[in-house]
């Protein structure tokens, strides 16, 4: 029998793996991937400063522990060519796999708008445990960071950098930290808790450039729409995740934002699967652990052969800015409705109810966080 | 008294503390969790949070 093979050793796909052989030892299965297949889990890339751990030091286990644990082979830094969803096959560079069922489990990429510049090669993104090394390493030594966006990614590390003991600024075009997530009064909490951590925010202009500095070519200089010009040792860009659909779309496979699915994760192609930040799921893309979790355990069941849809309950985000912590349940898109909002000092409990006064969203900072439990029992699920 | 840490999004379960909000009283021992529970921010199970040393 083919294998059951999955694209992807990140959360995702390693734990389709682990939940998968909880229920069927037997089946083998092969995991590709493009990485090093070093098992880490990704939202510790972002408190790595803080706990001053190394990117070895976050890695849980080597590709071959991993393939020894659960009784499956991993094949690293393997890039995948395309995939024959007639044929059930893999198509890699010098060879083929033919498969039972396929997991496409591809993640996100980073997402840098157009830069200008003589130094735009080096400007980073931490996207993966490869990332969080190189980044690490360009950061030895060195004070200034400028961090291009003020969304989850980027707030995370203007806290994590701080607390590692480096001066961070950070641009926002949007004017406020978390714009997409958070409404104005809880963006302003957390912008004044990582203010006081010693973060410099430009709000509203956009970068433009990124380059070399004229005396001192070693500093780099990022220049803002407004004239202003940022100096510093490093620059990380933090702007946004756009879902890897590129394979998928190649090989036939339906995508809007991310890889289509069902319910059951199955994509537009029969015994291909998708999940994690590569998947829209019934019109949901989310890139964070809770649904991806839920989603590894609903599909494990499904290629041990018990059909599983995947349930979505309330799906609260952490963010990692201890300075300020925020939990947010974010509001349906399009859904018509308003915020009611108490706030004390940097403590702020902002609700948002529908036009029939139900509650469909929340964004709490501070000591507000401690509601979180109590609002989730009052929120719809998601996707029942 | 001892702190778990979830390995895979740094949710640190406590001891001392509990979780009242989720039933689990104050002072309830790691152990005495049931081992359907999973982390409230990330939904990993109890197999992936370690002790750690305070």
């Amino acid at each position: 029998m083919n294998p059951i093979v999955i694209i992807g050793s990140g959360l995702a796909g390693f734990n389709t793996v682990k939940e998968f052989r909880k229920l069927d030892k037997e089946t083998p299965v092969v995991v590709l991937t493009a990485d090093d297949g070093r098992n880490y889990s990704k939202p510790m890339l972002s408190t790595g400063f803080t706990k001053e751990k190394t990117a070895d030091e976050l890695a849980m286990a080597t590709p071959e522990q991993v393939a020894e644990q659960f009784n499956v082979t991993v094949r690293t830094g393997v890039h995948v060519a395309g995939i024959d969803t007639d044929k059930q096959r893999v198509l890699l560079p010098d060879d083929h796999l033919d498969y039972s069922s396929l997991v496409l489990a591809l993640g996100a990429d980073t997402w840098t708008p157009p830069l200008e510049g003589d130094a735009v090669g080096e400007v980073f993104s931490v996207n993966d445990l490869m990332d969080y090394g190189r980044f690490r390493q360009a950061l030895e030594g060195k004070r200034e960071v400028t961090i291009l966006g003020g969304g989850l990614i980027g707030c995370e590390f203007a806290n994590d950098l701080s607390n590692g003991g480096f001066q961070v600024s950070l641009v926002e075009p949007m004017g406020r930290c978390l714009p997409m997530l958070l409404p104005e009064p809880a963006s302003a909490a957390v912008g004044r808790g990582l203010e006081d951590l010693g973060v410099r925010f430009h709000f509203g202009p956009l970068a433009k450039a990124v380059h070399h500095g004229k005396d001192n070519p070693d500093k780099l200089v990022t220049e803002l729409s407004d004239g202003t010009h940022l100096e510093s040792d490093v620059v990380l860009a933090a702007i946004g995740l756009r879902p890897r659909i590129g394979i998928a779309k190649d090989a036939g496979l339906k995508t809007n934002r991310g890889i289509l699915t069902d319910q059951s994760l199955r994509t537009s192609a029969d015994n291909v699967y998708a999940l994690g930040d590569c998947a829209e799921v019934q019109g949901h893309v989310l890139p964070y652990v809770l649904p991806l979790m839920a989603s590894a355990r609903a599909l494990a069941k499904t290629l041990a052969g018990e059909p599983t849809p995947v349930s979505y309950g309330v799906m609260p985000v952490t963010i990692k800015t201890p300075a300020c912590p925020v939990v947010v349940c974010p509001v349906p898109e399009e859904l018509e409705g308003d915020w009611e909002t108490e706030e004390e000092g940097n403590t702020v409990k902002a609700l948002f109810r529908d036009r029939d006064g139900n509650l469909r969203g929340y964004a709490l900072t501070g000591d507000a966080v401690k509601e979180k439990m109590k609002l989730n029992k009052e929120l719809p699920a998601l996707m029942p | 008294m001892k702190k778990w840490e979830c390995v895979v999004c740094g949710f640190i379960y406590d001891e001392e503390e509990g979780l009242p909000e989720e039933g689990i009283e104050p002072g309830t021992k790691w152990d005495d969790i049931p081992d359907d529970w999973v982390c409230p921010d990330c939904g990993v199970g109890k197999e992936d949070f370690e002790m750690v040393e305070i």
